[in-house]
């Protein structure tokens, strides 16, 4: 079933445990709006979105967000071993009609706590345009 | 933009009940795999009631907080203005299906710089029994007048 629990002991500062491509096109966001229940237009008309003074659809950050938490999740076999996961949204993530755009998130390990038997794992995260998420953490349970 | 609106706690939602359905939904639009996410029988292997919601989840909940914020009438929030600065979740314990979640809003912070003006909403997540199962914390740019 489930992969194991990554053991603690075996991790380094430094060292990378995920990393992942996520294409997404117009049609994700749309799919995201449903479940999320954001509806701004921003996030699938263009028109709007260039009459605000967009470069063009913007992906809703919390879609990105929620995109670059999986590799993790992935890697800890439970999304409940997530304890904490915070991000700054430095810049948009422009998704075009036709190509889309697409996600990078490469997570290495950022700090270990053996007494509370927990990880930060620091998230590096980016599409076509660089950067797109600051300070992204993710605090977990490898207990 | 009004200052005072600093320190305000807002009355809970109504009780949001957690669905397998929307649970697998949610997960389908983060691009989650994990079976946890999925299936009631692994995630009842793994030692949880019924499906285990993906982490940023608790989204779906907050939204009718910030929906509560935008409404307040004294606010002065034109909602076309707002830029989400950061978000943050701090869990107590996962959210699992079946789970019937109430949140809470607090502005615990407004500042100002230049026009703009930073907000603080803070969503305290909890269960039926009056637990805390996530806090949810969002900042959000309310751009002046240009």
């Amino acid at each position: 079933m489930s992969a194991a629990t990554p053991a603690l002991d075996a991790l380094a500062p430094g060292q990378v445990v995920a990393q992942a491509e996520f294409a997404i096109g117009r049609d994700s966001l749309v799919r995201y709006a449903g479940a999320s229940g954001d509806f701004n237009p921003i996030h699938y008309r263009d028109d709007i979105a260039e009459g605000v003074g967009l470069p063009g659809v913007l992906a809703h950050g919390m879609l990105t967000m929620g995109i670059a938490v999986q590799p993790v999740v992935d890697w800890l076999g439970d999304p409940g071993r997530v304890i904490d996961y915070g991000v700054r949204f430095t810049r948009p993530v422009v998704v075009g009609p036709v190509d889309g755009a697409t996600i990078t998130v490469v997570a290495r390990v950022g700090m270990l706590d053996s007494e509370a038997g927990e990880a930060r794992i620091d998230l590096t995260v980016t599409a076509a345009a660089g950067t797109v998420l600051g300070k992204a953490q993710v605090r977990v349970s490898l207990g | 933009m009004n200052p005072e609106l600093q320190g305000r706690i807002f009355a809970p939602t109504a009780p949001y009940l957690v669905g397998r359905e929307k649970v697998r939904e949610f997960a389908r639009a983060v691009f989650a795999t994990s079976p946890l996410n999925f299936d009631p029988a692994a995630a009842r292997a793994a030692g949880y009631g019924d499906l285990v919601a993906p982490p940023t989840f608790p989204v779906v909940v907050q939204e009718s907080t910030l929906a509560q914020l935008l409404a307040e009438p004294d606010a002065g929030i034109d909602f076309s203005r707002v830029v989400h600065g950061e978000q943050k979740f701090t869990y107590t314990r996962p959210i699992v299906a079946g789970d019937e979640l109430t949140a809470t809003l607090s502005i615990t912070s407004i500042k100002t710089l230049g026009g703009n003006a930073m907000v603080t909403a803070e969503s305290s997540i909890a269960d039926a029994a009056g637990d805390h199962v996530v806090t949810a914390v969002s900042t959000l740019v309310v751009r002046g007048d240009a």
